[in-house]
């Protein structure tokens, strides 16, 4: 017994070392989102194309991705060609013009071509707000029932989208097929 | 001149950063400032992880700052404002994690582990000191005991000449 007692120590240090160790990989700039498994808030904003036609939550059907960018967000074209790409091959991409101005928004559609199905115009940002949206671009994936299933922050680059996103994406036209 | 040319630039550059965290906002009362300070002090900025919301230059501190404002103004209270965010960004913003199943640890371990460290060198200290008193009384047989008075009472060597 006493002899057990004396391992004590050891063995709450292992246990505390592997605590650590295995928080040593992590990345803590990566948060979950909050709104995981809640439906996409509700709002009622312009489409950036055509500032006449208002878009609502409901315009946004699922499976599909919703993208946060804007012109300001340098990262965000280095995404563009890889999301033109993806709507090519037929995901279904909105997007969400997040605190740009409307023109620049334009111009650069224009330019470096539309992978977007539809694209809100969120300058005030009260739609990133409601999204949890901390900086662009980022990423979330909805279901048909327009519920959002996961979240990804940071450049969607092909091997991102390949290893990691093209799986959960698939999953979900998955479930919508059924 | 080129020297004084380019302090001058740096200065207004640092000057434009240290200007770059304050908004102006007019506060009802000094109670409402004071809130306002206390929540930003508490809440975390999503961006920059390391500041709070008070701190940060970053553009997402500015708009919570803006936000927190609209809803003092709209008279809602501390409680509703950090559940508005925590919906939001998650329990990830409070600085001040709510109390619950998963954070008694984080609340309560710091303290827990300082009573059982405590516990732990009194339980020592009480038993060593245990130990000594017994020792004390029943420590020589008696042999050892009429050598111990022979050694204590013999008169030290170099004062025998």
């Amino acid at each position: 017994m006493k002899r057990l007692l004396l391992l004590l120590p050891l063995l709450v240090f292992v246990l505390l070392a592997s605590l650590l160790y295995s928080g040593l990989g992590k990345d803590p700039a990566e948060l979950p989102s909050a709104l995981i498994g809640k439906p996409i808030p509700a709002f009622s904003l312009p489409s950036v194309e055509d500032p006449q036609v208002m878009l609502t939550q409901a315009d946004l059907k699922g499976p599909a991705l919703v993208n946060v960018w804007a012109t300001w967000c340098i990262s965000c074209k280095v995404e563009h060609p890889v999301l033109n790409q993806l709507s090519k091959q037929g995901v279904t991409i909105y997007g969400i013009n997040y605190k740009d101005e409307r023109v620049a928004a334009q111009k650069w559609l224009r330019e470096f071509h539309n992978p977007y199905a539809l694209d809100v115009d969120d300058a005030q940002g009260t739609l990133g707000l409601d999204l949890g949206v901390y900086g662009a671009p980022e990423t979330f994936f909805i279901d048909a029932q327009g519920v959002i299933r996961h979240k990804f922050v940071g450049v969607i680059d092909e091997r991102v989208w390949r290893e990691k996103l093209a799986p959960l994406y698939a999953a979900l036209a998955d479930e919508a097929g059924q | 001149m080129m020297r004084l040319l380019t302090g001058l630039l740096l200065s207004l550059v640092l000057v434009a950063s240290a200007q770059a965290a304050i908004d102006t906002y007019t506060f009802k009362s000094e109670a409402e400032r004071e809130q306002f300070r206390q929540l930003t002090a508490e809440l975390r900025c999503p961006k920059c992880q390391n500041q709070n919301i008070a701190d940060s230059n970053a553009p997402i501190a500015t708009d919570l700052r803006r936000e927190i404002f609209r809803m003092l103004e709209e008279g809602q209270d501390n409680q509703q404002i950090t559940d508005y965010l925590v919906a939001r960004y998650g329990d990830f913003v409070r600085y001040k994690p709510a109390l619950n199943s998963s954070t008694w640890l984080l609340w309560f371990g710091p303290a827990g582990l300082l009573l059982g460290g405590v516990l732990l060198l009194g339980m020592i200290v009480l038993r060593k000191r245990r130990a000594q008193k017994g020792n004390s009384i029943q420590a020589l047989t008696q042999q050892e005991q009429a050598r111990l008075d022979a050694l204590l009472n013999r008169e030290p060597q170099d004062k025998q000449d």
